[in-house]
């Protein structure tokens, strides 16, 4: 069978699919992309099924060692992309002969890219997925990041021949995203939501998959209503807020379950966009409605399948 | 049923909420509902999960529509569960308490001046029930314990506690399925594994379960947990 040979690792790279789902009311983390926008237009260009498993890469790239030719693609943020000694274009699908090695090194804007290889990562799912949950160590590789050493199959059987899409547009420095005010936004005075809905927050350093942790205006919920806050589900998006005021936007890899009061959602169709950020970009969120959220869902998902400018 | 109310967290998920409260009785109308919901809506329902007075409804926002789904989910709570309905067998843990194996137990017995055996007694007497299952896969928070064992976390996390670690925390008590940092109070060790992947299903708990505790020897644990 094909495969990469995983020869450096770079600073943070996983296998992963669209998530594991169906599970979460085991405790099982969905985990997935940060960017499900440029996972999906990744496996599209090469020809997979948008959930078919490929690596996300953060920041610093991995080195690969190719066994048989194989056809990949990169979407998310910006990079170089270099075959043997040879820089190639990253917009476009390019091939990996046979005994040839490929490394990719990430230029800003953005942090995370996906590559994907005709064919898909073909390791086994475990509990139905490919994905890694690096938090509860589940998935491929025992849910751990790739190791040097680690051979990764590529599986035989792409569904079409590849096509084009838009690529996700990727800004500088910081991001403003949408949200949808709730669950718990009536548990904060009007003042935390004011701040919430105007103020800029920096991503902090201490952020990875499971969430970013932000820092800039407290957020006090009432008093009264935080000390009998009792456990429940914790979708990725939310933005939740501890005793310490400071909000924690919850990531691809959030654990299933928390018990702090959550102000406000981020869309589906901005999460990559907050995924692209790294620590001491900026984060701005704005208030929509939920039919508004579910417009630019359609509109990102139309833009996937829309042939580039 | 007018003590219910669905409010939307973002997008891609509705939340079903019962009055604020820690009661069995809740959590056993939760399950019924989450389970009735998913034989009834199939796949429209991506994901539930349980919490003490909520349960969260995941689903595709492009494949199903949110006020759809919300009627769906007042429907089933409407519904009246059969008297069989939350019959699974209790669950015994075996736990070898203190030494190395629970390194907070002789902590906790000075905290609350009483014996190491008389903190086993307390903590193997109650029959728990589990509430939620969350933070790793296979956690399951359990009440409530024996008002006298309903301390705090520790003031610092240990990076590391070993799975299979049975702690007590806030008026609760639980079993670490795998090796994670904790801020929890360790007592003793099970050698029972809440999760296990090549399992089916692989999660032992559910919540709404009714669990136990009961003390065994150094011998037996080394025993269990070498086979």
């Amino acid at each position: 069978m094909a495969a990469f040979a995983v020869v450096r690792p770079g600073m943070l790279t996983t296998v992963q699919d669209l998530g594991r789902w169906g599970l979460q009311h085991l405790g099982v983390p969905v985990a997935g992309p940060m960017d499900w926008y440029s996972h999906r237009l990744a496996n599209r260009l090469v020809g997979n099924a948008e959930n078919a498993a490929a690596l996300e890469m953060t920041l610093l790239g991995p080195e690969l060692i190719a066994d048989a030719d194989l056809s990949c693609a990169v979407a998310g943020a910006a990079l170089d992309v270099i075959v043997g000694e040879e820089s190639v274009n990253p917009d476009d699908v390019f091939t990996v002969h046979a005994g040839k090695r490929v490394r990719f090194m990430l230029r800003r804007p953005g942090a995370r890219a996906t590559l994907a290889v005709r064919g898909g990562i073909d390791v086994a799912p475990v509990l139905g997925s490919r994905a890694t949950s690096l938090i509860s160590r589940v998935g491929p590789f025992g849910g751990r990041a790739l190791a040097p050493g680690d051979i990764l199959p590529i599986g035989a059987v792409p569904i079409s021949g590849g096509s084009q899409g838009m690529r996700l547009p990727v800004s500088s420095g910081g991001a403003r995203v949408r949200v949808v005010a709730g669950p718990h936004a009536e548990r904060f005075s009007a003042e935390a939501l004011r701040r919430l809905n105007g103020s800029k927050y920096v991503v902090s350093p201490q952020s990875n998959r499971m969430g970013f942790r932000l820092e800039g205006p407290h957020l006090t919920a009432a008093a009264s209503v935080q000390a009998d806050m009792l456990s429940d589900a914790t979708p990725v998006g939310s933005i939740q807020v501890p005793p310490s005021g400071l909000p924690i936007l919850l990531m691809a890899d959030r654990q299933t379950t928390g018990g702090y009061p959550k102000i406000a959602t981020v869309i589906t169709a901005d999460l990559p966009v907050a995924g692209q950020l790294a620590p001491g970009d900026w984060i701005e969120f704005f208030p929509v409605t939920r039919t508004a959220a579910l417009d630019a869902l359609r509109q990102r998902l139309a833009s996937l399948s829309s042939a580039p400018a | 049923m007018n003590d219910l109310r669905i409010i939307p967290a973002g997008d891609a998920a509705l939340v079903l909420e019962l009055p604020s409260r820690i009661d069995p009785a809740v959590t056993a109308r939760l399950v019924f509902i989450a389970d009735s919901l998913r034989e009834r809506a199939g796949t429209a329902v991506r994901d539930t999960v349980v919490g003490y007075c909520t349960l969260t409804v995941y689903f595709d926002p492009i494949l199903t529509d949110a006020s759809w789904l919300e009627e769906e989910m007042r429907a089933v709570a409407s519904l009246r569960p059969p008297p069989a309905a939350f019959n699974r067998p209790r669950i015994d843990i075996p736990v070898c308490y203190g030494g190395d194996l629970g390194p907070d137990l002789a902590a906790v017995a000075e905290q609350i001046g009483a014996t190491e055996d008389e903190v086993i007694d307390l903590h193997c007497t109650p029959e728990y029930r589990v509430f939620v299952v969350g933070f790793v896969p296979g956690f399951a928070y359990m009440g409530e314990v024996h008002p006298r064992l309903a301390l705090p976390r520790r003031s610092s996390p240990r990076t590391k506690v070993p799975a299979g670690s049975v702690a007590i925390a806030a008026g609760q008590t639980g079993i670490y399925p795998m090796e994670t940092p904790g801020g929890w109070q360790l007592l003793g060790r099970t050698f029972i594994r809440p999760f296990d992947e090549a399992r089916d299903p692989p999660v032992l708990f559910r919540p709404g379960d009714r669990v136990k505790f009961h003390a065994i020897g150094r011998a037996e644990y080394d025993l269990e947990s070498a086979g």
